[in-house]
């Protein structure tokens, strides 16, 4: 029964309707490796027991009607920054702690539609803000590939969820690469769409105009169904977009014969530590060896991602979590008027990463600054996005690291310009609204570690070129299976 | 001390001249079936907090999606004044912490309103015309109520705690913004009469002050006669109605040409009228002034408008009610509030319109549609155009009167048979043997029964007493049911009286 768990989310459901499994045992199976599994990673903020049972319910009901779910009976996490009805949802933050949100976010809808069972809500730096999961206030997450490692951020327990196996799939958000640089320290595949695929509604806003709904999955398979279920224009959220999606789930290639696949000049490889710098001089021979063809693009701008990023993103969370005041829901501090109100509240509700971007989004926007900080972003923004329309009239997909490093120690990066040069290979696609994914592509066991770590290869497609995107991946995915098959060995050790 | 003149309202300050310079911000709420970014009814009033949802209460992670017939309203609204419509607009996000506000951010429009521009031309009601250049009119969600409680005056200052109502929170709010070009206080209300007038007319809003579906704040200043550049202006709020905008910017007024003879000096800053106390008061100084720190809110899409789609738009808005004023005063002789009445009474222009068209002679039908038709419709409940007297029936009740067919005294015992049971007039005039008699023979034989039974009021007129022929012609219509020619009798009482000395 437990083995069904391992399975990629077609072949649960597969399972499911076929009736060789019900769902009700799948729940029960996946609640059990739950309450096994995660005291030792600390992937969940919350677990949904009743819900993962009620799901379960619903959908035994559907497959006995005739219904064949696309995703039923699978296992999944869901970031605690997403709105499930009746659900804590807290942003791992304390002046969300005790929030219950009063409906579902449409990318949820969606899944629960298709029938996935949610186990539980997972843990992220505060608010998405940070790149280790170490911004959290309300939980450390452990990587499962070394315990004393982060998992990487924001979307940190969704990411050890899937790599412990608790989860069959879990979604994330990605505001700065929060999905793919997480993805990559843990090992799975972690996939951001373009800006505009999937509906915000109910995914509770870091920045705006960079969000972005993904899932994280053992394949790039899983990925791509996991996507089209909740890809499409919503009419709860005005900047999703009416074209149509291209079908992913149905089979994607697995050679690369005819792609090129661009690598960036300003990424050089040797600014890398050795050990992480052959893995991905062979991940570029791989994709070559599969039948790629290598043409060197240039990002001139991409170095100025990280300040850019480092702008709007702020500017748009000052305004976002101004609602958060103590007055109608939430962590509220009483003071001895309303101002007095505001400022305990928000003081004894955020954390200092939170406070910091607020802060400095604050300035960003404020009259005298606005043009010289926030006005200037954007252009740079503009120039970023118009690298990437030259680079890739000359590729079809671009490849680079997803992180410079392998995942760190707990503590590593204490100030914070080192935690936002993590996010150096992920941030540029973000501004430009790409869509980019993370895949396994090899290991390192840097001093100090546990066992091998894995790395990501990051591949970012032209906007709203999806299709072709999966296609790539799954062809580098499926012609070098780094992908672990179980739980990683030092959780699978932690357990015995 | 102040004189309301053509150019405006004039204060003396010690001997210099100074004239008043007003400009208003208004907020209109828009009528629409829902709110400006969600689905929730937009209506006026209902329980506190029952209509609601997560995103006009700012709940974690709702989106706003913007509200299309709302932005149409704008639109017509500004091209009803002759406004630009920009090829490229957006909303942007105001930002302050206040209660009543759900995300403590306001979406607005800073930079790229929906409308710039536009002239707002009305008449005073001495019938002096006037133009105001519009600056702008943008299109944001209004927010929701403060109510405090634990002070004796209801006033946040003295309160123990507030509830807030988010019923309002989200309804489209639509600010128009004049220039500084009204000179009085009567100008500033004939201005927001004009603009109420057209908003009803384009249907974008009930403009109802008491409702809070209008509500405009006014920007108030002095400077010398003939200066060109302003004075440093105040800005008043709290004005509840047409009433008391008037009241406040004449206090105002007299408030800062007061200071100015003191030798003082006007600070810039917010002041509420009082409607009680009958005076302005302060609220904010400028130093309190917030930044707002705008910018282009990420979760809306900007809008681009094509030329076409503006042009259909201004071709389909209909007759509006300034030009018909324009028409009513300038070409047909009404008087400005005969015509201001006419287009503020819904359905009663068209129907003045389609008589008129039949009559050719405004001032008589205009007396009918002010006079005899309104008071039926205020005491039957009917509106004119819903009567069964139609305007075709109207025009011609109007001619037999102006051809001297029938009596006005007749004409207002029909019009209430005509209200109620329909027909033609003519019809009925000859049915019923209405018709006036202007026979000479029929009236003098009259004219001799009214003298022979009023002896001493006949003689009382021989003797001089000019004024009782108003009685005497009473009485011989009176006894010719109405149907005598009234000039016609006079001319034979005059006759008979003489003849008779």
């Amino acid at each position: 029964m437990d083995g069904v768990l391992d399975l990629g989310v077609r072949e649960i459901a597969e399972a499911v309707n076929a009736r060789r499994v019900s769902a009700a045992e799948i729940a029960e199976a996946a609640l059990s490796r739950l309450r096994e599994r995660d005291p030792h990673v600390g992937a969940f903020l919350t677990v949904t027991e009743d819900l993962a049972r009620e799901a379960a319910r619903r959908v035994d009901e559907r497959v006995a009607a005739g219904e064949r779910p696309a995703l039923a009976g699978v296992p999944a996490a869901l970031k605690d920054n997403l709105c499930v009805t009746g659900t804590r949802t807290t942003c791992a933050s304390k002046i969300l702690e005790n929030w219950i949100a009063p409906y579902d976010a449409t990318a949820v809808r969606r899944l629960l539609d298709a029938g996935i069972l949610p186990l539980g809500k997972t843990n992220l730096d505060e608010f998405a803000m940070g790149s280790s999961c170490e911004n959290s206030a309300l939980g450390v997450t452990r990587n499962p590939w070394d315990l004393g490692r982060v998992p990487g951020g924001s979307s940190g327990g969704s990411v050890a969820a899937v790599a412990a196996r608790t989860a069959a799939f879990a979604l994330g958000s990605d505001t700065g690469g929060s999905i793919r640089e997480p993805a990559a320290f843990c090992g799975v595949v972690g996939f951001k769409p373009t800006y505009g695929r999937i509906s915000r509604y109910g995914l509770i806003a870091f920045a705006s105009s960079l969000d972005q709904i993904g899932p994280i999955a053992n394949s790039v398979a899983d990925a791509a169904v996991l996507y089209e279920t909740m890809a499409g224009f919503d009419p709860y959220d005005a900047t999703t977009v009416a074209r149509e999606v291209e079908p992913v789930s149905a089979p994607l290639r697995e050679d690369l014969r005819g792609v090129r696949v661009g690598i960036v000049k300003e990424f050089a490889l040797d600014e890398l530590d050795p050990a992480v710098r052959d893995v991905y001089a062979q991940a570029y021979r791989d994709l070559e060896r599969l039948g790629a063809e290598l043409v060197e693009v240039e990002l001139p701008t991409a170095e100025y991602g990280v300040a850019t990023y480092y702008l709007i993103a702020p500017a748009e969370c000052s305004s976002n979590l101004a609602r958060f005041d103590g007055m109608r829901y939430g962590l509220r501090v009483e003071a001895a008027d309303v101002g007095a109100t505001y400022e305990a509240t928000r003081a004894a509700g955020f954390g200092d990463e939170v406070k910091r971007r607020i802060l400095i989004g604050t300035h960003a926007l404020s009259s005298g600054y606005y043009d010289a900080y926030y006005v200037r972003a954007q252009k740079a923004r503009t120039l970023i996005a118009a690298d990437f329309a030259r680079a890739f009239a000359r590729c079809d997909v671009i490849a680079c690291p997803a992180a410079a490093s392998p995942a760190f120690a707990f503590n590593a990066k204490s100030d914070p310009y080192s935690m936002y040069l993590m996010d150096y290979y992920t941030i540029p696609m973000s501004l430009a609204g790409l869509p980019s994914l993370s895949v396994p592509c090899g290991y390192v066991t840097p001093e100090g570690a546990a066992g091998p770590l894995p790395l990501g290869l990051e591949l970012t497609g032209p906007l709203f070129a999806e299709r072709a995107l999966l296609d790539a991946a799954n062809a580098y995915e499926t012609g070098t299976r780094h992908a672990a098959k179980h739980a990683p060995p030092p959780l699978a050790e932690a357990l015995s | 001390m102040s004189a309301t003149l053509e150019t405006g309202t004039l204060l003396d300050v010690n001997g210099i001249a100074y004239e008043a310079v007003i400009g208003m911000e208004c907020h209109v709420e828009l009528k629409t079936e829902t709110k400006m970014f969600c689905g929730c009814p937009n209506v006026f009033g209902g329980e506190p907090n029952t209509h609601v949802c997560p995103v006009c209460l700012g709940m974690p992670g709702a989106l706003p999606v913007p509200n299309g017939l709302a932005i149409e309203h704008v639109l017509r609204a500004g091209l009803a004044f002759g406004a630009e419509v920009p090829a490229f607009s957006k909303f942007d996000r105001k930002n302050y912490f206040y209660p009543d506000m759900p995300k403590n951010y306001q979406i607005s429009q800073y930079d790229l309103p929906f409308t710039s521009g536009g002239t707002v031309t009305f008449r005073l009601p001495d019938g002096t015309q006037r133009s105001v250049r519009l600056s702008r009119i943008h299109l944001e969600e209004d927010t929701g109520k403060s109510m405090h409680l634990g002070s004796s005056d209801g006033r946040l200052s003295g309160s123990t705690h507030s509830l807030v109502d988010f019923n309002r929170a989200g309804v489209p709010l639509m600010e128009c913004v004049s220039e500084p070009d009204l000179r009085s206080a009567v100008e500033a209300v004939a201005y927001l009469e004009a603009l109420k007038r057209t908003f009803v007319a384009l249907g974008v809003s009930d403009v109802k002050m008491e409702e809070g579906s209008l509500r405009c704040d006014a920007n108030v200043s002095l400077r010398p006669l003939g200066s060109a550049e302003y004075g440093t202006k105040t800005e008043i709020k709290n004005m509840n109605s047409f009433r008391s905008v008037q009241r406040a910017i004449d206090s105002e007024l007299a408030r800062q040409a007061g200071v100015l003879r003191a030798g003082g000096r006007i600070v810039q800053e917010t002041r509420g009228w009082d409607e009680s106390q009958g005076t302005t008061i302060v609220q904010r100084s400028k130093e309190q002034a917030h930044d707002y720190r705008y910018f282009p809110d990420p979760d809306l899409v900007p809008f681009e408008f094509t030329e076409a789609s503006v042009r259909a738009l201004r071709d389909a808005l209909g007759p509006l009610p300034q030009a018909r004023v324009e028409r009513y005063v300038a070409r047909e002789g009404l008087a400005v509030v005969q015509a201001h009445q006419l287009v503020d009474t819904p359905g009663v222009a068209d129907y003045y319109d389609a008589a008129v068209a039949l009559t050719n002679a405004p001032q008589a039908t205009v007396n009918f549609v002010l006079g005899e038709l309104t008071r039926l419709a205020n005491e039957t409940g009917t509106r004119i155009d819903r009567s069964a007297l139609g305007p075709a029936a109207l025009a011609e009740l109007v001619g037999l009167v102006e051809g001297g067919t029938i009596t006005s005294k007749i004409a207002k015992d029909l019009i209430e048979r005509l209200w109620s049971e329909g027909g033609s007039p003519r019809e009925l005039v000859e049915r019923e043997g209405l018709a006036q008699v202007s026979d000479v023979g029929a009236i003098d034989a009259l004219v001799a029964e009214v003298i022979a039974a009023n002896a001493k009021v006949a003689d009382d007129f021989r003797a001089g007493k000019e004024k009782v022929m108003g009685f005497l012609v009473g009485q011989v219509m009176k006894a010719s049911r109405g149907k005598a020619n009234p000039a016609l009798a006079e001319e034979r009482l005059r006759a008979q009286l003489a003849a008779q000395q």
